[in-house]
């Protein structure tokens, strides 16, 4: 599809598919003045652009809520459902089949995915659907204006509802429970850990789970609370400095599948020389793009899940913002890989790959009795 | 000894369920079937999977009369909890067979009384061990059966060679026990009723089949290519046949899958997925019932507002709330018709008939990607788990309909200047493009929220009533897209009938039984909604209409009336559902009790 692209103005700075960073805005924010949703919805854009993906070979999703709002504020190109409150999971599980060569971008919340649509969150996990599924988590209701959501630390006060008596759902714990194969909390205050995660997210195969920790300035933003701009700043403790390659295009003239991406000659990627061994950890996804963390104070191993369990519970015991990718496995098949689809996209196939040819008609009827 | 009663007469059995008597069951339906008389039989169960009372009724009927009736003249008790019900049940006259090991009395002496030495013979043949003799013990019954009726024991041979998939081990297994029951009968029963069986040649041509494997098989000829769906009596089996056929219809020479099915985790993810997948333009369909098609709601309303087509299956079953779970019903068509909140009207096809399930699987598709629109398929329990004797399956007439899409070719011919919700063509039917379509003017973003005709979000008034109008004259468009009604018809009637569904070989008996009587009656039966102008001129040009369904509240009733108040005093309601296929007694006598007024 790569020559029937539109190119961009002369002027214009352009990426190697041939687009400017205009071709993947959307369309104007509603949300708060400062929202932590519209930093993440401005790293997309930034992270398409710089991917070179084509925006035609995303679809967006979405349920109801402030969170589920933003995919219209990024990727005007690029088909998009907003569906009902808690089933993205669902309409993006069917929609995904009939091109399987696409990948998903979800965005939800936490009221969206964690009360609502906690049904549809796990199972689009263990079938392991071929998406980035984004969690703008900020603890309360925004759109209903303050109410608690399920995330909502115990002992929270909001101003119409007094002090929350429940424990909280953890969005990455739940997602490790039911089997995600990526899996990573970050701080919409990091944009550049946000940008190389997402970027990860992207080139990752099946379900990529991003619990981003995005202050709601309006109804969730007090001093020395968890989902506060303030206490994220003070208290973030990344794991690991995340950085994030793209697959070597010599890598994908011999593999199978597609890439979302339009992907042009580039040099060989070299290791910065101050990462020395040991401290950097490499992880390869399916395309060949690879992940490099290199570890901070703790010698963490994204790949195992007992590790990822235990420093979830740590982190919830000690009411640390713990942000980082928590989990990885690229060797799982998607959910449109797990069966043996046609090469063409199902969308794609017309009558006389889809109505069984005349002559089995008699065949059927007697097989009936 | 009283005239012979040939080919017209009701078996009824009563056994425990779980016990594998369906076998036996289904084996006496189809070696009638095969000896060319018209039958019909029901599975009347109960909702449990062991031990519970359960009846299967079959139905003989010379004149190919399929709808069930009350009255039993042959019954075979197996079970003891329901033997008293069951002896007296038998009308007068009729035969009652009994397993002899139910140590019960028989005080009716205006009935032949058989008992059978089931467990004995059983017991007694060396080739059957311990862990056999339940599987195979019913088909001593149809051995007796068979002998004091006099059907033919090579037709019984041929049933169960269908039933075991020509595996000749439990084919001569079955086959020795039914052999060792009529042996047994010609030595010991004497001959004490009427009732007979003669083969004839009236299912000549004819297959059997239930209507959730015709719903299922349809569906594959339209072209299906996403199911989403949960588990749920009486629609299970449509999607499960679904899954049976499609490896087989479907794969291409090198083995490739054109579709997908999924298992959901709830009704709710079931279609979600489904409205994703009609979205991304595959032909998808989920199946369900009552209390699945309530969670169904939001989504439903979801797929009439963003227009996106999708194929609905609402096996019925009775409602309220868990109801009867394993009786039939059409009550939900009050609810279906307008499922969803806000202003709705929704595009229902209703078979009459299993052939019509098979028909309406394909058409479904064609009707809702044409209309970009939900389309509910409304069958019921009756047809979709009960074997009918049908016309055979007729491959579809006319070439599929994919609608108004627009690919990229299609998009540059008119250099990308169309909008999702625009009405071109002044019929109401926009035209859209699908995920997947690489052309940068291709993508909209579909929203339940309010839209304009670009499908951008809003909140404009007018906009919002131009739309939902717009929506609305849609639906009168799709009625020419629509199956019509079938009209039967009498000389001279005054009066009419129209009904729905499975009801209708009860209504075409009752319409021969009141002509009998000298009450002529016009027949017509609805296959969709919204209605056509037919339908009106139908009641118009009659004095009074009868509408018929089996429902307490009457809704077709309800839905026409509303549709045409003007004609509404000429619309009587005869409403009634106890779970059981309505009989065409009970439609005759109630209509004669209503013309009396």
């Amino acid at each position: 599809m790569s020559d029937s692209l539109p190119m961009a103005g002369a002027n214009v700075q352009v990426n190697a598919a041939g687009l400017s960073k205009a071709d993947y805005r959307g369309a104007p924010s509603t949300l708060c003045v400062g929202c932590g949703h519209n930093s993440i919805a401005n790293q997309i854009v930034s992270v398409c652009y710089e991917m070179n993906i084509v925006p035609e070979n995303i679809l967006k999703f979405s349920g109801i809520g402030c969170s589920s709002k933003s995919p219209t504020y990024f990727l005007n190109r690029t088909f998009g459902f907003n569906g009902l409150h808690g089933r993205m999971p669902s309409v993006a599980t069917g929609a995904l089949f009939g091109d399987r060569s696409m990948r998903g971008l979800g965005v939800s919340g936490d009221g969206d995915s964690a009360s609502i649509g906690m049904g549809q969150f796990k199972h689009v996990m263990r079938r392991n659907v071929n998406m980035v599924y984004i969690v703008e988590n900020n603890g309360v209701y925004g759109l209903t204006k303050g109410q608690f959501s399920a995330t909502a630390d115990k002992g929270l006060e909001l101003k119409k509802q007094g002090t929350n008596m429940y424990l909280p759902v953890d969005i990455c714990m739940e997602a490790l429970a039911s089997r995600a194969t990526f899996i990573a909390r970050l701080f919409a205050g990091n944009a550049k850990q946000v940008k190389e995660v997402l970027k990860a997210a992207m080139a990752h195969r099946g379900i990529a789970v991003i619990d981003i920790i995005s202050p709601c300035v309006t109804f969730n933003n007090q001093e020395n609370t968890y989902y506060s701009y303030d206490f994220g700043k003070a208290n973030e403790e990344m794991m690991h400095e995340v950085s994030f390659q793209q697959a070597d295009p010599s890598f994908h003239q011999g593999s199978e599948g597609s890439s979302i991406s339009y992907i042009p000659p580039k040099p060989e990627i070299m290791l910065e020389a101050d990462m020395i061994e040991g401290e950097i950890r490499e992880v390869k996804l399916h395309d060949g793009s690879s992940i490099q963390l290199k570890n901070l104070e703790k010698g963490y191993n994204p790949t195992n899940r007992m590790e990822a369990m235990r420093v979830l519970e740590e982190a919830q015991e000690n009411n640390w913002l713990l942000t980082g990718i928590i989990y990885i496995d690229p060797s799982k098949p998607a959910l449109t890989e797990l069966s043996n689809l046609v090469d063409t996209p199902l969308n794609r196939l017309t009558e006389k790959d889809l109505r069984p040819a005349p002559e089995t008609m008699a065949k059927i009827n007697s097989l009936m009795f | 000894m009283t005239e012979r009663i040939v080919n017209d007469f009701s078996i009824t059995v009563g056994t425990v369920n779980g016990s594998g008597s369906s076998t036996a069951n289904t084996t006496i339906l189809r070696a009638l079937f095969k000896m060319g008389i018209p039958v019909s039989g029901k599975n009347l169960f109960p909702s449990n999977i062991q031990g519970l009372p359960t009846w299967y009724t079959i139905r003989v009927s010379k004149d190919g009369y399929l709808a069930r009736r009350d009255e039993r003249e042959i019954v075979i008790a197996i079970n003891p909890n329901s033997f008293a019900k069951d002896l007296d049940s038998v009308a007068p006259g009729g035969a009652f067979f009994y397993a002899d090991d139910i140590k019960l009395a028989v005080t009716r002496t205006d009935i032949a009384v058989y008992p059978m030495p089931i467990k004995s013979l059983v017991k007694s043949n060396p080739e059957i061990t311990a862990n056999l003799r339940d599987l195979v013990s019913n088909m001593v019954y149809v051995g007796v059966l068979a002998q004091m009726i006099g059907m033919d024991m090579t037709k019984i041979e041929q049933a169960l060679d269908f039933h075991f998939k020509h595996k000749a081990k439990p084919i001569a297994l079955n086959m020795s026990m039914v052999k060792a029951g009529a042996e047994w009968a010609a030595a010991n029963l004497e001959k004490k009723d009427p009732f007979y069986v003669e083969s004839m040649n009236k299912t000549d041509g004819m297959i059997m089949a239930d209507g959730n494997m015709a719903g299922a098989l349809g569906s594959i000829y339209g072209g299906v290519q996403f199911v989403g769906w949960y588990p749920i009596t009486p629609a299970t089996s449509l999607a499960e046949s679904i899954n049976d056929y499609l490896p087989t219809l479907r794969k291409t020479v090198d083995g490739k899958e054109t579709y997908a099915v999924v298992q959901s985790e709830d009704e709710l993810a079931a279609i979600g997925m489904a409205i994703g997948a009609g979205w991304a333009g595959l032909r998808a369909m989920t199946s369900t019932s009552g209390p699945g098609l309530s969670l169904m709601t939001e989504f439903y309303g979801l797929a009439y507002y963003t227009e996106v087509p999708v194929v609905v299956w609402d096996v019925q079953r009775m409602g309220p709330s868990t109801g009867l779970p394993t009786r039939t019903s059409q009550g939900d068509l009050g609810f279906a018709a307008h499922m969803g909140h806000g202003d709705t009207n929704h595009i229902i096809l209703m078979p009459g008939s299993v052939n019509e399930c098979f028909e309406f699987g394909w058409r479904a598709f064609d009707v809702a990607e044409r209309m970009q629109a939900p389309v509910l398929v409304m069958s019921d329990l009756d047809f979709g788990m009960n074997q009918w004797m049908t016309e055979p399956f007729k491959y579809p007439d006319v070439p599929m309909d994919r609608g108004k899409v627009l690919w990229e070719v299609d998009l540059e011919k008119i250099k990308g200047d169309w909008g999702r919700y625009v009405d071109k063509d002044g019929d109401g039917i926009p035209y859209r493009t699908i995920p997947g379509n690489r052309h940068p003017n291709s993508a909209y973003f579909t929203r339940g929220t309010g839209h304009d005709e670009m499908a951008r979000y809003s909140e404009d008034t007018q906009t919002w009533v131009r739309v939902l109008d717009r929506i609305k004259r849609k639906y009168e468009t799709a009625k020419k897209y629509l199956p019509g009604p079938v009209t039967h018809k009498q000389d001279g009637a005054k009066i009419g009938v129209i009904s729905f569904g499975s009801t209708d070989p009860a209504i075409l008996e009752a319409q021969q039984m009141l002509a009998g009587k000298g009450l002529k009656v016009d027949y017509m039966r609805l296959r969709s909604l919204p209605s056509q102008d037919e339908v009106f001129e139908f009641i118009g040009s009659h004095e009074r209409v009868y509408i018929v369904e089996m429902n307490r509240d009457g809704h077709l009733r309800e839905i026409l009336m509303v549709e045409k108040p003007e004609l509404a005093t000429k619309m009587s309601s005869i409403a009634y559902n106890d779970g059981l296929p309505l009989t065409a007694k009970f439609v005759a006598n109630a209509i004669l009790k209503l013309e009396e007024k």
